[in-house]
């Protein structure tokens, strides 16, 4: 398991947003971008074996180790009901590690992106056409150069039904 | 002991006097704060009488003037001033000095204080000069409200009670020189080292820390090796062998660090229980089982008050005086059960007492004054609700004041500091028959022993405690997995395995084809219920470290936890109740809650035995009791030959003749034979069967005694008439000389329903000798030695007759006979001894400890003939002569 540069230095070595918008980690899923705020993200690594957990959840892809901690991994895409990854074993995926009530959760994604701090004047709220899945799981969205960021809400993101 | 007391006292009276020291700065700057001062009296006050249990009379006259200061403030009579508060701490500084002492020399310094306690019975006396001439010996009731005053209470009962009852005068006056006074404590060679620095109390968050931080060690020093082994020449080899025999070490001493028997928290319960039982004129016995249960080091440190706290309340207002007892027809002893043990996935301790029960209709009165419920509520409530309401804070509080050592006291406190563990308390209680706590504490801290199995390429961990063995299923091992409809089943030994494919369970792929074929079965067992896990591969047994798992995996049902294991892996723990839940759908409920049978007895104690259903020679249905069954074989039948008349065949290297239910028999030239083997310590014989129907469970209850050889009686078993196979009579055709079987015995029915206890740990014996008891008409209840027989007493029940064997695990027949002849219920039953020893000695050594008859097992000829006379003859006359009949 390989640590990408840490996040937080990267983070507090950018100049906080002027008008107090929120900072983001983004990352990509099936071309979209994404972010989540960047003080919930405690580590940016590269899962060598996650272990399966049969009978879990389609949206979890099982657990790590993660210095000693066991780590939930969950894979946006499902969770997003986005298609299955198709990278090779050389372009494996990223997982972006989070605390959430005492437990910690790395989201597999298909690469890790930049540090970025939308401003809030560039922040609109979820168009009413999207997909209403998206819609229950994303907070709003950016607009920023060449592209448009998904803001995810991190508890709901993880708010998975469990099926017996 | 006295030495570990000391110990614990130098750490705990180093902890008070640090509360102290701050809590008398505070309560000079607020000098009106009643619980503070009630907490600074009550830690003093504790460490007098500590002092004064341990023969500290030094150091216990330097606290009881303490106390008494401290006593005048919270009662008012003293103002809080600056001063006094210098004097108090002057004090402590006092007593701090002579643990030091103690510390280092193991006994009190020579010398005395009586300049500090004249000064500071001085101060005091200038507020009442009246009160000053009080001896050491503390006042009954001074304890306070606030707080668990467990320590404070119990030290304070343990001290008068050696005050009252030991040659030594009562302590001393306050001015008393240290003298070498009662019990010196432990020599010096014993103390090393600084005390309060040899033990010292680790936040479980530093621990976890450690954990954690030796689990990533263990990754990087894997890692290295994996280098160097690309690198057979490199410099770094010896090292790094070095660096990981460390890193194994370290991890061993980071899990035995939060590893303790629980015993350990047991160890002052004896001393407690028997000075409360001399203080009280009760007579307690405390019976404790399972102290060797491993237990998480902060789990232990946070049950072990509440533990002493039930124990107390037990002994204290379960157990009833002597006399009450006797007049309710119990053993004038008193017992106190204390229990624990693994059960899926969690810890249990029991605690239960034969006392007087709690008082349902108080309960009731108390939750009505305390508002805890109203009259309408409590009228819809069962006698086990009403008694849950002892767990309620609102409830105990007010009990505290009227009555300090209160029953029910703190049980609030004892349940919130079960809870915070992640723990359970639940409570039985009948009115004279005693109560019960268990305590349900989950491994959630714990580490366990886990077998790693492979299933769908995925690695498991079965907690080691359910697994009973391992089967290879392959052709050339001879065990093959047969399906009944689509459930797979394996015949193990005597009796089919319901088994359960993890692979398929978990919905995983099959591994790839081609695999040799090979299959594992985990035997299993839950409680009452036994069955095979499949899986495809068996690896080691590990140390793990149980982890809770994810909330998001928590609904899954079939996961006790997740670990990590030594090579960095996570793998999922596998809950075998979980488990068992799939297979044996039914009564797992029941089986997995703790309060309703005790493990392990639940099959033989109520009275179930387990049947072989078969069909030979006609279409009748026939059983045996399984036990009886050694094995259940299919024979080609180009095998099976002729030898003396009988057919026989080769099987492990011996002859075994194989008998068939119908003289007619036709012996069949292709194909299998089914045959039941039944096995004794040296002879083998098998039984033709035409098929086998099924295996049920039923009580044995012979409707019919019957004529025909060969069988005993028809029974109603599964809801059929069934006729129940007289093993003993294919047994002596098979082998002439195997026994005689008297078949009068099974037509008297004389005794019907006589009820009749058969303790032997023989199986066979046991199943051997029921159905013909069966048969003459006696009811006949199984234990496997004295310690089950004597649980069904516990359970109430009475015997007619006890027929029992002498070498038996765990208690035999002597303790037994003798454990029967001192109990007031079971006093009169006749008893007979069956041995395979009958000398003259031992027959004397049966009839001292109280049997009445005695007979040689090894002759069976004589021994159904003896039997019949005893059973057919007690009852009536109990007592009588002692038969004597040796072989």
């Amino acid at each position: 398991m390989s640590t990408a540069p840490n996040i937080a230095a990267a983070a507090n070595a950018r100049r906080p947003a002027p008008d107090g918008s929120e900072t983001f980690v983004t990352f990509v899923v099936h071309n979209q971008l994404f972010g989540i705020p960047v003080q919930r993200v405690q580590d940016v690594l590269m899962p060598d074996v996650i272990a399966a957990v049969p009978l879990s959840a389609p949206e979890i892809s099982g657990s790590i180790n993660l210095r000693g901690r066991i780590v939930t991994v969950i894979d946006v895409r499902k969770r997003l009901a986005l298609p299955p990854y198709e990278g090779t074993a050389q372009k494996r995926r990223m997982g972006v590690t989070i605390e959430s009530g005492a437990e910690f959760y790395s989201l597999l994604v298909d690469s890790v992106g930049d540090i970025m701090s939308p401003g809030a004047h560039e922040h609109e709220s979820n168009p009413s056409t999207l997909d209403p899945l998206w819609r229950d799981i994303a907070e709003g969205v950016y607009r920023i150069e060449g592209g448009l960021l998904v803001a995810l809400d991190i508890e709901r993101l993880l708010d998975i039904a469990i099926k017996f | 002991m006295e030495d570990d007391l000391i110990k614990e006292f130098l750490t705990e009276t180093g902890e008070s006097l640090a509360t102290l020291d701050l809590e008398l700065v505070r309560l000079e700057q607020d000098a009106n704060d009643p619980a503070l001062l009630g907490n600074i009296f009550r830690l003093m006050h504790t460490i007098k009488g500590t002092c004064g249990f341990l023969g500290l009379m030094r150091l216990g006259a330097v606290a009881h003037a303490g106390e008494n200061i401290l006593g005048k403030f919270r009662d008012g009579d003293l103002a809080v001033t600056p001063a006094a508060v210098t004097l108090i701490l002057t004090c402590i500084d006092q007593i701090r000095a002579l643990l030091t002492a103690l510390e280092e020399n193991g006994v009190e310094p020579a010398g005395d204080d009586a300049r500090l306690i004249a000064e500071i019975d001085a101060f005091a006396a200038t507020g009442v000069p009246a009160q000053t001439s009080d001896t050491v010996t503390a006042p009954a009731s001074l304890d306070e409200e606030g707080g668990y005053p467990v320590a404070a209470e119990l030290l304070l009962e343990v001290e008068q009670a050696i005050a009252g009852q030991s040659a030594h005068p009562a302590l001393p006056a306050a001015s008393a020189p240290a003298e070498p006074a009662a019990a010196p404590p432990a020599p010096a060679e014993h103390r090393e080292s600084a005390v309060a620095g040899a033990s010292i109390r680790v936040n479980v968050d530093v621990i976890e820390t450690q954990m954690n931080l030796i689990s990533e060690l263990v990754l990087i020093r894997n890692q290295l090796m994996q280098t160097a082994r690309r690198q057979p020449e490199s410099d770094f080899k010896v090292p790094l062998q070095r660096l990981s025999h460390i890193t194994s070490d370290l991890q061993e001493v980071v899990t035995r660090m939060r590893m303790q028997p629980i015993g350990n928290a047991w160890a002052k319960l004896p001393r407690i229980v028997r000075d409360l039982s001399v203080d009280s004129g009760k007579k307690i016995q405390l019976v404790q089982q399972g102290a060797e249960t491993e237990l998480d080091r902060q789990v232990l440190e946070l049950i072990k008050d509440p533990l002493t706290h039930m124990i107390r309340n037990s002994a204290d207002h379960g157990i009833e005086a002597p006399a009450a007892r006797l007049a309710a027809g119990k053993p004038e002893t008193g017992t106190i059960t204390l229990e624990a043990y693994h059960e899926s996935g969690h810890i249990v301790i029991r605690i239960a007492d034969d006392g007087r029960g709690l008082d349902v209709e108080r309960i009731r009165a108390k939750a009505l004054k305390n508002g805890l419920a109203a009259e309408s509520e409590l009228a819809a409530m069962s006698e086990q609700q009403i008694l849950q309401f002892i767990f309620n804070p609102g409830f105990s509080t007010a009990e505290k004041v009227t009555n300090v050592s209160g029953r029910g006291v703190g049980m609030d406190v004892v349940r919130t500091n079960i809870e915070k563990i992640g723990g359970a308390i639940d409570m039985k209680s009948v009115v004279g028959q005693g109560s019960e706590f268990i305590i349900k504490i989950p491994l959630t801290l714990a580490i366990i022993s886990g077998l790693i199995v492979e299933a769908g390429r995925e690695r498991f961990a079965i907690p080691q405690l359910n697994v009973i063995e391992l089967v290879r299923v392959s052709a050339k091992s001879g065990m093959r997995i047969e399906t009944v409809n689509t459930s797979p089943v394996l015949r193990l030994r005597d009796r089919l395995l319901p088994l359960v494919s993890l692979g398929k369970l978990l919905k995983m792929d099959a591994p790839a084809a081609g695999d040799s074929g090979n299959q594992f079965i985990v035997v299993t067992q839950v409680g009452p219920h036994t069955f095979g896990i499949i899986v495809d591969r068996v690896f080691d047994t590990e140390e793990i470290v149980v982890k809770p798992v994810s909330h998001l995996l928590r609904g899954i049902g079939v996961y006790a936890g997740n670990t990590i294991l030594g090579d960095g892996s996570v793998i999922m723990i596998l809950d075998p109740s979980g488990l068992a839940g799939t297979v044996c759908q039914t009564q797992l409920g029941a089986a997995a809650d703790i309060a309703e049978t005790p493990p392990a007895q639940a099959g033989r104690a109520d009275g179930r035995t387990s049947f072989l259903l078969f069909r030979a020679g006609g279409s009748d249905l026939k059983a045996v009791p399984l036990e009886l069954v050694a094995r259940i074989e299919d024979f080609e039948t180009a095998r099976i030959e002729r030898a003396r008349g009988q057919h026989v065949v080769q099987y492990r290297d011996h002859l075994v003749p194989l008998v068939a239910i119908n003289p007619a028999h036709v012996w069949k030239d292709t194909g299998k034979q089914q045959v039941l083997v039944f096995a004794d310590d040296t002879r083998t014989m098998g039984l033709v069967v035409d098929d086998i129907v099924d295996i049920v469970q039923d009580t044995m209850s012979v409707e019919l005694s019957s004529d025909t050889e060969g069988l005993v009686g028809s029974a109603i078993i599964a809801g059929k008439a069934t006729d129940i196979v007289d093993i003993g009579h294919y047994l002596t055709l098979a082998f002439a000389d195997w026994f005689e079987r008297d078949g009068e015995l099974a037509r008297d029915a004389v005794q019907a329903g006589r009820k009749v206890l058969l303790v032997d740990d023989s199986p066979f014996f046991r199943n051997m000798l029921s159905p013909l008891l069966s048969a003459a008409g006696w009811q006949v209840t199984m234990a496997g030695d004295g310690a089950d027989a004597l649980k069904l007493r516990d359970g109430g029940q009475n015997f007619d007759l006890i027929i029992s064997d002498i070498d038996m695990p765990r208690m035999d027949g002597l303790a037994l006979a003798q454990a029967v002849r001192r109990d007031p219920g079971w006093r009169a039953t006749p008893m007979v001894a069956l041995s395979a020893r009958a000398g003259e000695a031992d027959i004397a050594a049966g009839t001292a400890a109280g049997f009445n008859h005695y007979f040689s097992k090894s002759h069976r000829a004589s021994l159904a003939r003896d039997l019949k006379q005893v059973i057919g003859v007690c009852g009536e006359h109990a007592e009588g002569r002692v038969t004597r009949r040796a072989s």
